[in-house]
């Protein structure tokens, strides 16, 4: 009966963060609604009992969405650009949405009995994935190409991001020029955490084998160390192409990558595991995806160049 | 180490590799991974002309667990065509987007950029694993949306704006049906979902992918996204854009509907499905028609263009007791999607030509612009012959077939739909053409070399081959055709 | 009705949401914070789905999600960046949806 109600009442609250992020007043207001949401959505995963998915959502989906919302934000009010203009074609939007709602609902009533071939054929195949968290080997193992995949869109969506710059700004340092105070709070936030940060990130993915965790959630921690070290002054943002940065971003999907044609060339198939040195591999390709992930995610709420810098020389 | 695995890993590492170089290396890397892009295409084209379709289980497992990538007559042979329009497009970029032409910015981005839309592109081509599709389909809308912002202009944000929202709507509709269809059935490979035990939600389920994938694609009435965008972006971003980047939703539309679930096609479906297909044909001919800009006449060319793939879908059938006629609507379709894929690259990039030579952007800058630069103006008029559908090309071979069908199956409406399209269409390129051969008119081209000139040709000269023998690639599409095409919906 | 059916309903509400304010929002920038409403939207109703074996949410659905949620994030990020790109050359809506468009494009 608790259990219950606790659902009902996480439910409720989820519709409304979610109709105030969609449908409140005032465009901030809206983005910190959505932070709100994220968050409950984290708790919706906890109490479904999916810890990995829960650390991904609060890190990215609350986390970083947030962060690049509310820097975009902050971008457009500087601008004048902020004025919610509110909403247009009501009708058919309300149309569209019921519809896709209620066909979600339908459909939900109308699945058939869960299917436990899937679960069974995983269950036996697990012991030998070399690692003992179930949804990293799905993620590394069993589809890891989805992941080496997934590495990739990330580094299209940097790239794609760049394409954004103005061309007077190309070769400037990425982003928007940041004005630390020495000494400031920022400042020393940005000298204790990041090596906090540094060592949490790694204990998610070295966790991720056997435990909660993996690349993507350590990756965003890292991520989030780095970009503080940076609004903090410690690290300026470096340039596009810049070689260590560029070999950072690739790092992890040509690990995977190797890891792959070595699969093929020796075990008999692309991306192919055998047993004896899977968790070994798995964490090699781990560590390079977490750095590469880390780097992208840093980068992408950074954004393009946006002007020249003091330190960028002429201008 | 199978040309399988290569279609997809070569543009990949090419991709990773062009952004460790210094940028004035990026152009011969990128057309190294073009070359052996290219190789592995037609090595995975001959194995599967010999031996038939081939099969890798990544990671050594098996469905549902893994993933399966197979690559059968349809799918190989989009793979060979992109591999031709990419070469082509990568020849043309050398000049186009060179830094001092295009910008120090744009002449950047595009390396990476090709790759990693080529790279989802034989990813799609090959997966069979509607998750995969999934994300496959991700890494080629963020790249395509990216290639229409390279220009920079004010139009180009705007249109890459609308792109993205679009793309991202389809996606997350794509999604909503690969999640109902996991959750209902334990798996997400096509062939296992083809013997499954139908369930109540598949309808819903393949509604909502259709509609995400017709997003995707610029289906009508999902269009209005497409002839700015396509119209905004450097000449060989959009010669992809419009020749390749539709024809990956394209195929896995056909895949979802032919391969996983034909159980779940209903005639009414495919009935309203096939008559949007009919007003595209008609809307975009005469909105090609109207059009001031060469650009915008070809963009538009392409929305009439997908109206003809998505009519094939209740024509489809043949070779069966059932419905015994020879050939079938499904290998028209795809016939004239390769050849589509073909004229229409070849077109945008003559488009380019223009534009950087002579300053063209409006048909009536055209005027004369034969006599300065004849092997480009025939380029386009061979192009022109295919898209018209007339004989000998590829589109002839496609649209001949469907037609057929379409009087067997007794849905003649569709046929006289498609007579029109031809009819409007050879209208629309008749105007460019008309220009394009104007005679006492002196216009002033930088001198364009031959060889420049040559890749258009080559690439328009393919779709006009692909129906002279279509015996060859008639037969060679017919590997590894699912069941559900031979029979009919 | 049990917790999971509570969970699932709410979250096909939220999707329909999110598909409403996709569709309807006019600022670019609370259409990208829709599109990520109507993605977790979907990735909850796949988790209750993937939970009602009776032991705990499926690895596969997790698994996909997780990957779900990193292909969002970069969707995301590419989207803000082209709203504040975009709004700097032409405002925070797109032309023909502007209350009042300013001044129509008059480039034939």
């Amino acid at each position: 009966m608790m259990a219950l109600a606790f659902d009902v009442v996480l439910a409720a609250l989820l519709i409304l963060a979610a109709l105030a992020a969609v449908a409140g007043r005032g465009l901030f207001r809206a983005v910190i609604f959505f932070i709100v949401y994220g968050v409950l959505v984290a708790l919706a995963w906890a109490r479904l009992g999916a810890v990995d998915v829960a650390l991904a959502e609060a890190a990215i989906g609350a986390g970083l969405t947030g962060v690049l919302l509310l820097a975009a934000h902050g971008r457009l009010r500087r601008e004048g650009l902020e004025a919610d203009p509110g909403a247009g074609g009501q009708g058919f939007a309300a149309i569209g949405g019921a519809g896709v709602a209620l066909a979600l609902g339908w459909a939900w009533f109308a699945l058939p009995e869960p299917a436990t071939a899937t679960r069974a054929a995983l269950d036996s195949a697990l012991p030998d994935a070399g690692v003992g968290n179930p949804v990293t080997a799905v993620l590394l193992n069993f589809r890891s190409f989805d992941t080496l995949l997934e590495s990739i869109v990330l580094l299209a969506a940097l790239v794609a991001l760049w394409m954004l710059a103005r061309d007077g700004a190309w070769g400037e340092r990425l982003g928007l020029p940041q004005h630390a105070r020495p000494g400031g709070v920022l400042a020393s936030f940005g000298r204790v955490l990041p090596p906090l940060g540094l060592l949490f990130g790694a204990f998610l993915v070295w966790s991720g084998a056997d435990d909660n965790g993996g690349a993507f959630q350590g990756g965003t921690v890292l991520a989030a160390s780095l970009l503080l070290a940076m609004m903090a002054g410690l690290y300026l943002p470096p340039r596009i192409g810049e070689r260590l940065w560029q070999s950072a971003l690739v790092l992890g999907p040509v690990v995977f990558i190797a890891c792959g044609l070595v699969g093929a060339l020796v075990w008999g198939g692309f991306l192919v595991l055998p047993p004896a040195y899977a968790k070994g591999v798995i964490l090699a390709i781990e560590t390079g995806l977490t750095i590469s992930i880390a780097a992208t995610l840093a980068l992408l709420v950074i954004g393009p160049p946006e002007q020249a810098h003091n330190s960028g020389g002429a201008a | 180490m199978t040309p399988l695995i290569w279609l997809v890993i070569a543009p990949l590492l090419g991709a990773l590799a062009v952004l460790v170089v210094p940028a004035r290396r990026m152009p011969a890397v990128a057309l190294g991974a073009a070359a052996a892009t290219l190789g592995a295409a037609l090595a995975l084209a001959a194995q599967v002309a010999g031996l038939g379709p081939r099969t890798v289980l990544l990671g050594g497992w098996t469905p549902p667990l893994g993933i399966v990538l197979k690559a059968d007559g349809l799918g190989t042979a989009f793979a060979v065509m992109a591999a031709l329009v990419m070469s082509g497009v990568a020849l043309a970029a050398r000049h186009e987007l060179a830094p001092d032409k295009a910008g120090a910015r744009a002449a950047y981005g595009f390396w990476p950029l090709m790759l990693l839309v080529w790279a989802a592109l034989n990813t799609v081509f090959v997966s069979r694993d509607l998750f995969n599709l999934y994300v496959g389909l991700e890494l080629l809308s963020l790249a395509a949306v990216a290639l229409v912002a390279l220009a920079g202009s004010r139009e180009a944000l705007a249109a890459a704006m609308r792109y993205l929202l679009f793309a991202l709507t389809g996606s997350l509709l794509y999604l909503a049906g690969v999640v109902l269809t996991y959750s209902a059935h334990g798996t997400l490979d096509m062939a296992m979902l083809l013997a499954r035990v139908p369930a109540t939600g598949d309808g819903v389920a393949l509604g909502l992918m259709t509609a995400g994938l017709m997003a995707k694609t610029a289906l009508f009435p999902f269009h209005v996204w497409l002839p700015p965008a396509h119209a905004a972006a450097p000449a060989p971003a959009s010669a992809m854009l419009s020749a390749l980047v539709p024809k990956a939703s394209l195929v896995i539309l056909l895949r979802v509907w032919f391969e996983a679930m034909p159980d779940a096609a209903g005639d009414a479906a495919l009935l309203v499905m096939a008559g949007l297909g009919a007003v595209a044909v008609i809307w975009g001919g005469v909105q090609a028609l109207v059009q001031r800009k060469i650009k915008l006449v070809i963009a538009y060319s392409t929305v009439a263009q997908l109206g003809y793939f998505i009519i094939a879908f209740p024509l489809t059938g043949g070779d069966s007791a059932v419905k015994p006629w020879s050939a079938g609507a499904w290998t028209g379709m795809v016939f004239l999607a390769l050849s589509h894929g073909l004229a229409k690259s070849a077109m945008f990039l003559v488009a380019g030509i223009w534009y950087s030579a002579c300053g063209a952007q409006e048909l009536r800058d055209l005027k004369g612009l034969a006599r300065a630069l004849p092997m480009s103006a025939f380029a386009f008029a061979l192009a022109a012959v295919t898209l018209a559908g007339l004989p000998p090309s590829g589109g002839f071979t496609g649209k001949y077939l469907m037609m057929q069908a379409a009087f067997v199956a007794g849905l003649w409406p569709f046929a006289l739909v498609m007579v029109a399209g031809g009819l409007l269409a050879a209208a629309y390129l008749y105007r460019p053409l008309a220009a394009l051969f104007a005679k006492d008119e002196a216009i002033s081209c930088a001198p364009v070399s031959r060889v420049r000139q040559a890749v258009p040709l080559a690439l328009a000269a393919a779709a006009i081959i692909l129906g002279v023998l279509s015996a060859e690639p008639f037969s060679f599409i017919k590997i590894g055709k699912p069941d559900a095409a031979v029979e009919g919906l | 009705m049990n917790g999971l059916d509570i969970l699932a309903l709410s979250a096909s509400a939220l999707v329909g949401l999110g598909i409403y304010g996709l569709l309807a929002a006019r600022h670019l920038l609370r259409r990208v914070l829709a599109f990520n409403l109507v993605g977790s939207g979907l990735f909850l109703w796949f988790g209750a789905a993937g939970a009602r074996g009776g032991v705990g949410v499926d690895p596969i659905p997790q698994a996909l999600i997780i990957t779900g949620i990193v292909v969002a994030l970069a969707a995301s990020a590419l989207g803000v960046a082209l709203v504040v790109a975009h709004a700097r050359l032409s405002g925070p809506t797109l032309p023909e949806e502007a209350p009042c468009d300013p001044e129509p494009d008059n480039r034939a």
